[in-house]
């Protein structure tokens, strides 16, 4: 996928401008949220302080990326691709904006947290699902930063590992609050984080989802992966059982 | 976000190259029919090997860069180009089966059966009557006066021109706008109940306003018409027609839906074309 070789050079600026946006905010949207989880498991209030103040940055981020997208369907109409690259990244840097968002709220408990400086013994289950979340996030911004809908196909799915995470995070923190009651309040935080961390693997998949649509054209949300992966992925699953037969 | 740069498949338009029509250039039952059309100017050859169907009841666009013979297919569809002395055109072309080159076929009546609108208004320097009611006259369509009154009336209707020039029918054709100009031609085309209706960019000559009014009126036509539209406007590609065909240099790369072509084609020359990259 390429953006520029238009006849008007000035269009492929305005499409390499939006496209940079997107991956400058999607730089912040990361920070955001390793900074939001570092403040979760260090316990660091400075830091759970600097990333609720930095959303309203992501926020505004997203309106004049919108606001350049109107602009360039209302002057350019564009087509194929390019529509498919605006229409895309519409959405994507929504589904930032909501990282953004959660990353928020962890840094909000996180402040809270920090005060007891625990995370009521589950902070190597929150480590292990964070660590998951992240590489997700950082996974599929590089999906979209390369345009690579091959990557972005085997970023989908990965939130089956995250559902496990989250279950047993769950189901560790029902038995500390049955221990002791005087938990409750600390673990339903650590539980809230953890809800967090999953949604933004969602909000992360859906940027995968939107790269595939990028790249191919196809629109796969709502779709089984085997279905995405048969029907627009074919050489992937080829490749799959070679390595089962070599194996 | 350490990468920054995408994957960039470099891509040179000379190689790309063109094997056959992608996408659906067939249709069940079509209205015309192209079957290995090759058009030749004395030596050269304009058009290789097209292959194509019109529905009965759509409207086709076909675009692409100048040169790449799409006016030149359009005009092979009613035999305009008969009247280049150099044109030779082969293959098999069909309306409603019937082969429109045979021997038998008689390039008038066909002309009839195949209207053409031009891309600068050509009226008659006659009255704006007159200009309608030439065809029927020609082919003897009405029998007096008061039927050949219907026929301009009715066909100044389907133009969506006869609220504008009912009282001045006896003026010249000349004298009107550049768009009512066109859609006079439009009903002079119309005038001799013709079955398909050939546009070389309709519109090219026309303001937004104007241009609006003739692509409102395709939609109404396309529900007695086949309409295949030859236009320099994507935008009007894609607004009016519910196929897209794309020439290059004399070939037929792509014919699919519309929506398809501009939101996702299949031919990269298709994509550059329509993007406005090189190619």
């Amino acid at each position: 996928m390429e953006l520029g070789q238009h006849i008007s050079q000035r269009y492929n600026e305005e499409l390499e401008d939006i496209r940079s946006k997107v991956l400058k905010m999607g730089g912040m949207v990361e920070l955001q949220a390793e900074n939001a989880v570092k403040s979760l498991l260090s316990h660091d209030r400075g830091l759970a302080k600097e990333v609720a103040t930095t959303d309203s940055k992501i926020n505004a981020m997203e309106m004049e990326i919108d606001e350049d997208c109107i602009r360039v369907i209302a002057r350019r109409q564009p087509t194929a691709r390019d529509l498919r690259l605006v229409i895309a990244v519409s959405k994507v840097i929504t589904d930032l904006e909501r990282i953004g968002d959660e990353a928020e709220k962890i840094a909000l408990y996180s402040k809270k947290l920090a005060k007891k400086k625990t995370t009521i013994g589950m902070h190597a289950d929150l480590t292990h699902l964070s660590e998951l979340v992240l590489n997700i996030l950082h996974d599929s911004l590089d999906a979209f930063a390369r345009m690579d809908a091959d990557q972005a196909v085997k970023i989908l799915g990965s939130d089956k590992q995250v559902n496990v995470e989250f279950d047993n995070l769950s189901r560790l923190s029902i038995t500390f609050m049955m221990e002791d009651p005087r938990q409750i309040k600390g673990t339903l935080r650590v539980n809230w984080c953890a809800r967090s961390l999953e949604r933004i693997a969602e909000h992360a998949q859906n940027i995968c989802e939107y790269v595939i649509f990028l790249v191919k054209g196809k629109d796969v949300r709502h779709t089984s992966l085997e279905h995405i992966r048969s029907k627009y992925f074919p050489h992937d699953l080829d490749e799959e059982t070679e390595e089962n037969q070599a194996g | 976000m350490t990468e920054l740069k995408p994957d960039i498949e470099k891509r040179s338009e000379f190689d790309i190259e063109i094997n056959g029509t992608v996408g659906k250039p067939f249709v069940d039952n079509p209205k015309m029919s192209s079957r290995n059309c090759d058009v030749f100017y004395g030596d050269k050859q304009a058009i290789f090997d097209v292959n194509l169907d019109i529905a009965n009841n759509e409207i086709i666009a076909m675009i692409g860069p100048s040169g790449c013979g799409k006016s030149t297919y359009l005009r092979v569809l009613n035999r305009m180009n008969d009247t280049i002395p150099i044109c030779k055109v082969t293959g098999e072309h069909t309306l409603d089966g019937e082969d429109i080159y045979g021997k038998k076929q008689d390039p008038v009546l066909l002309r009839a059966r195949v209207g053409m609108v031009f891309q600068k208004p050509n009226p008659f320097p006659k009255s704006i009557y007159d200009n309608v009611a030439y065809g029927a006259r020609l082919h003897g369509l009405a029998s007096n006066r008061s039927e050949l009154d219907d026929v301009v009336e009715s066909s100044l209707i389907k133009a969506g021109l006869f609220k504008e020039v009912k009282d001045d029918l006896n003026k010249p054709g000349t004298g009107l706008s550049g768009g009512q100009q066109q859609r006079l031609c439009i009903a002079r085309a119309i005038a001799v109940d013709p079955e398909v209706i050939l546009m070389d960019e309709p519109t090219s000559a026309l303001d937004p306003i104007a241009t609006a009014l003739i692509e409102e009126l395709m939609d109404e036509l396309k529900e007695n018409y086949t309409i295949a539209i030859v236009t320099h406007s994507m935008q009007q590609a894609a607004r009016v027609s519910q196929r897209t065909a794309y020439f290059h240099l004399g070939k037929l790369v792509e014919v699919n839906e519309t929506d398809k072509v501009f939101t996702n084609p299949e031919h990269q020359l298709t994509e550059n074309y329509i993007t406005g990259r090189f190619g």
